[in-house]
């Protein structure tokens, strides 16, 4: 398989795992690591004084995985940027995932600061990876305006419903000359699988993995997923028929005559 | 003096500079970021910049998310 670039970047995984709503961070430590992934997503919060909950950057941090601190909870460019320099500060990397949605109920991205927050962050030194709408037009744009990667959503966050935006998603892997990674509502090895086979770049999955039953094999099903859906995208699938009408796969000589 | 510290109101001695506040408030030694009035402040001045009263600051840790 073709190594994956991003913003010069080698990485041999096309799965990148969010961290949360694990039940706990030593399982999400061992998805994590069953996955083979190699960048994970982090995310910030106020520190509250009396705080004694366990430090969950010692379950992440490992020699092979980058950290990739998202910008959850902002509502504006101003804030993105704001959030950006924190998330530098606290991380130490430039890299960020953008991510701007004002509305808690769909949690759906605000493309107009998305671009916004965009062109800010490039400017400052950030590679800058957006969360967003699966529209085509607008990953153009934020390719134009220096995104290092598109992350155009399957579905809602959480939702587990799989590719509902494919045939954008479909459009905007043909024009990107970006990394697409579909990122969002991705529920089940096989939406992962079909994205790649697309031509995705990578994906990224979190919810389907942190509340599966068992999420260190549901992390080692993805991770398998991905592969062979990047495997199939390379070796070339085979045109769909466009009627019902067969194609004979072995020799219609009659040989019982 | 009084400080804002993640909206909550904490004391804090005069003249008080941030490496300081950060080793009162028992603060990870990695995954922090501060800002005193809405400006981030990096990990390499904190020894040097001095708080004033009524500062106000942003103090967040790394958390889980997607």
């Amino acid at each position: 398989m073709k190594k994956l670039i991003i913003a010069g970047q080698e990485f041999d995984s096309r799965l990148f795992l969010g961290t949360g709503k694990f039940h706990s961070n030593t399982t999400m430590e061992e998805a994590i690591l069953a996955s083979g992934c190699e960048m994970v997503t982090v995310a910030m919060k106020r520190i509250e004084l009396d705080d004694k909950e366990d430090d969950m950057l010692k379950h992440i941090i490992h020699p092979h995985i980058r950290l990739l601190p998202n910008t959850s909870g902002v509502r504006t460019a101003e804030e993105a940027v704001f959030a950006a320099q924190m998330a530098r500060e606290a991380f130490g990397t430039n890299w960020l995932k953008l991510e701007i949605h004002p509305d808690p109920r769909y949690l759906l991205p605000d493309s107009t600061e998305t671009l916004k927050a965009t062109e800010e962050l490039v400017k400052l030194g950030f590679v800058v990876l957006p969360y967003c709408q699966a529209d085509p037009t607008l990953c153009k744009r934020l390719e134009e305006a220096g995104a290092a990667t598109v992350m155009p959503l399957a579905a809602p966050i959480g939702t587990n419903k799989g590719l509902q935006t494919r045939d954008f998603l479909r459009i905007i892997i043909e024009q990107s000359s970006v990394p697409v990674v579909v990122d969002a509502g991705i529920g089940a090895p096989s939406h992962a699988a079909e994205a790649m086979e697309m031509g995705a770049d990578a994906c990224l999955v979190n919810t389907a993995i942190a509340v599966a039953r068992n999420p260190v094999e549901m992390a080692t099903a993805f991770k398998e997923a991905v592969i062979a859906g990047r495997r199939a995208y390379e070796a070339g699938l085979g045109i769909v028929g466009q009627n019902l009408i067969a194609s004979a796969s072995s020799p219609l000589t009659s040989f019982l005559d | 003096m009084k400080l804002k510290v993640n909206s909550k109101e904490t004391e804090a001695k005069d003249g008080c500079t941030i490496a300081e506040l950060a080793s009162q408030l028992a603060l990870p030694e990695r995954g922090v970021a501060i800002a005193v009035n809405n400006k981030m402040i990096p990990r390499t001045e904190w020894n040097e910049r001095i708080l004033q009263p009524n500062d106000s600051l942003v103090v967040i840790k790394a958390a889980c998310g997607g």
